[in-house]
């Protein structure tokens, strides 16, 4: 019986602490429902809306119901039309489209010949999900050829780009690398002030001349080479024993790096000033690495997450370094090309840097 | 532009939600003294200390130091006062010598003159042979003079020292306030709050606190002159009866045992203190005796922070 008290004075006791942790509590109720929304939307095989550019050099009336019947199977959402080959292969490089469609001068020939693919699709294969797609395409039966008699023609050739072989780690390190990089580089400086909040070595910072910015800067820097050498890591790994190539500029790669290591520290200190304890940053920590494993991109294609799944991927900085590496890594791209989510990463470094450094009151009230 | 003070400060309060820490505090504090703040815990003497260094905005009212304005410029203040906190501040993963030149870094300390400060520092507090110790391994007392190194490493003008003495055994607070008359003599003004009496007794000029309120303030010797009260003493074979009984009486406000002695405050308005106390021990046929003696420190800080309960009664 005295065991049974002294149990129920313990349960009691964690309960009300639990109680007053909010946080812990957010998590009891926010964690599970978070889960089931990620993963119910975000896993998502049938991937609807892949980015199409088409390049039909035959312009014939069969061409264009044939692109016309494309479009129907919403599966492709052709974005424009260009005029070579080698304008889809550009723009599949930048990441702009997903698959570009190249349709010969002679299409017409071609479907009656049944000799060679009538129409090629070039698919970008860093992302095996699409390839897969892309091959159902394939099977599917065009009205045009329905009269005729005998096998059906193949109507389309499917081209995988940049991973041929497809071989899982090719896929897989380059956005590894950013889930890495995401988990260690906000945990190092969310826990980077409220540490030192704990500690009591706050108080006394705070009261020598030091200024906010001072502090802040001086606290990330040397963790953006700790990331850089990370980044070394996860590449030279990658490279022996993977074998995954860096077909871009190795230089481009760290210089993207850079940015994403910037955004993610700054992102972490953001968390410090909010968090009070060290382990309330950790579990603000795991509120966004979830998403960022989940909506980047790393796991399941982006383009087939609903529209608001999508949206809250555009605001994480691992979202945009996986189109990065994935770019210059696989498809060889230049950051030239890939310009938009280099500036995306640079400014949300900044936006956070400031917004911590706001925060942070040199003041304990 | 020098005044005369180094601290004033005018109607200080500060709130949080319902609780009134620091009530309307009034303070001046002379320029090259020690001047004390005396109270229990939870009377506002680290709110008050935190307030006039700028880590907390006041609820109201407003305080100079040194000639500046706070919280307003206290950026501009920081480089010109040293600030001992409550707690171990410095960093427990760094040596005693990487925390003294991180400080040296933080204050800008000229580099030319920054070795010989450090050695100075090291000499002058006794830690030349822990400069290569963790400060997180060293005793209270080690601690405590690292702490009080660092603070002074840039030569405040100002030095606000948040119970200092708090965790350190008696021979390390001797040491420590023998430290404090060093830089009192050489022109630092030095704010300390303590719940010591013998440390009270050693500054200039003390304030007493009590439950947010300045409650008195003067030099010991002139609160001592002004409590008020006659102080008698009583020694007693049984000082528990001889408290029972004493504290009935009508005028008397406090009663204190310190061992076999009873320190027994009466207000000075009644005459002839001793004869009432002998009386009352007499007719209980107590074995004491009752002389009138001149007020404590301690006496001073019953009397002043026993007013407010007893209005309040």
């Amino acid at each position: 019986m005295k065991s049974l008290s002294r149990i129920f004075a313990i349960l009691l006791k964690e309960v009300r602490q639990l109680r007053r942790d909010r946080l812990t509590f957010g998590m009891v109720v926010g964690l599970p429902v978070m889960q089931m929304l990620l993963f119910g939307y975000a896993i998502n095989t049938d991937v609807r809306n892949l980015k199409t550019a088409i390049a039909d050099q035959a312009d014939t009336h069969l061409s264009r119901q044939f692109v016309a019947e494309l479009a129907q199977t919403q599966v492709v959402d052709i974005v424009g039309g260009v005029n070579s080959p080698r304008q889809l292969e550009a723009l599949l490089r930048e990441g702009s489209i997903s698959i570009g469609v190249h349709i010969p001068h002679d299409f017409d020939r071609r479907i009656v010949d049944r000799t060679r693919a009538a129409s090629h699709l070039l698919v970008d294969g860093s992302d095996p999900t699409i390839l897969g797609v892309a091959n159902q395409l394939r099977a599917m039966p065009f009205g045009f050829d329905a009269g005729d008699a005998g096998p059906a023609a193949q109507v389309i050739e499917v081209r995988p780009y940049y991973n041929p072989e497809r071989r899982t780690p090719v896929n897989i390190v380059p956005g590894l690398m950013g889930v890495i990089l995401t988990m260690t580089m906000i945990l190092f400086t969310a826990v980077a002030i409220v540490r030192e909040r704990e500690r009591g070595n706050l108080e006394l910072l705070i009261n020598t001349p030091v200024s906010s910015a001072e502090l802040m800067i001086g606290k990330v820097v040397p963790y953006i080479l700790i990331g850089m050498l990370q980044l070394a890591l996860i590449l030279a790994v990658g490279r022996l024993l993977f074998d995954v190539p860096v077909r871009g500029s190795i230089v481009d790669l760290y210089l993207a790096a850079f940015a994403f290591i910037a955004a993610n520290l700054a992102l972490g200190l953001f968390i410090s000033t909010a968090a009070r304890t060290q382990f309330q940053a950790m579990q603000m920590t795991i509120f966004i690495f979830l998403p960022s494993i989940l909506l980047s991109g790393f796991m399941f294609p982006f383009e087939g997450m609903p529209l608001v799944a999508q949206w809250l991927g555009e605001v994480l900085p691992n979202t945009h370094f996986i189109r990065l590496t994935r770019g210059i890594m696989l498809r060889g791209a230049s950051i030239g090309d890939l310009y938009r989510d280099v500036g995306y990463l640079l400014g949300f470094a900044l936006v956070a840097m400031t917004g911590a450094a706001l925060r942070f009151t040199k003041r304990l009230d | 532009m020098n005044r005369e003070f180094a601290i004033e400060a005018r109607g200080l309060t500060k709130r949080f939600g319902d609780l009134v820490a620091v009530s309307q505090l009034d303070l001046d504090v002379p320029r090259g003294e020690i001047y004390g703040f005396l109270g229990p815990n939870g009377s506002g003497k680290s709110t008050t200390i935190r307030m006039l260094c700028g880590l907390l905005m006041p609820s109201d009212g407003n305080a100079v130091v040194l000639d500046t304005e706070v919280p307003g410029d206290a950026r501009r203040l920081k480089p010109r006062i040293g600030y001992m906190t409550q707690k171990f501040s410095l960093f427990g993963d760094m040596t005693v010598l990487e925390n003294l030149q991180f400080i040296a870094d933080i204050y800008s300390y000229p580099r030319r003159e920054r070795a010989a400060r450090v050695e100075e520092l090291l000499e002058r507090y006794d830690l030349h042979a822990q400069q290569g110790q963790l400060a997180g391994t060293m005793s209270g007392g080690q601690r405590q003079r690292l702490a009080l190194a660092c603070a002074v490493l840039h030569r405040p003008e100002l030095l606000l020292l948040d119970e200092p003495t708090s965790a350190v055994d008696p021979q390390s607070r001797r040491d420590f306030w023998a430290a404090l008359f060093r830089l009192a003599e050489a022109g630092t003004t030095i704010l300390v709050s303590t719940h010591y009496m013998d440390e009270a007794e050693r500054c200039h000029r003390l304030a007493i606190l009590d439950r947010g309120v300045k409650v008195a303030d003067g030099t010991p010797a002139e609160l001592q002159a002004s409590t008020g009260m006659h102080v008698v003493e009583v020694i007693a074979s049984d000082p528990y009866h001889a408290q029972v009984v004493i504290a009935k009486i009508p005028e008397v406000v406090s009663v204190t045992q310190l061992g076999v002695r009873l320190r027994v405050l009466i207000p000075e308005a009644h005459d002839n203190p001793t004869a009432t106390v002998d009386a009352v021990l007499r007719s209980a046929g107590l074995d004491a005796q009752a002389s009138l003696s001149s007020a404590t420190l301690e006496d001073v800080f019953v009397a002043v922070t026993l007013k407010p309960r007893r209005q309040a009664a």
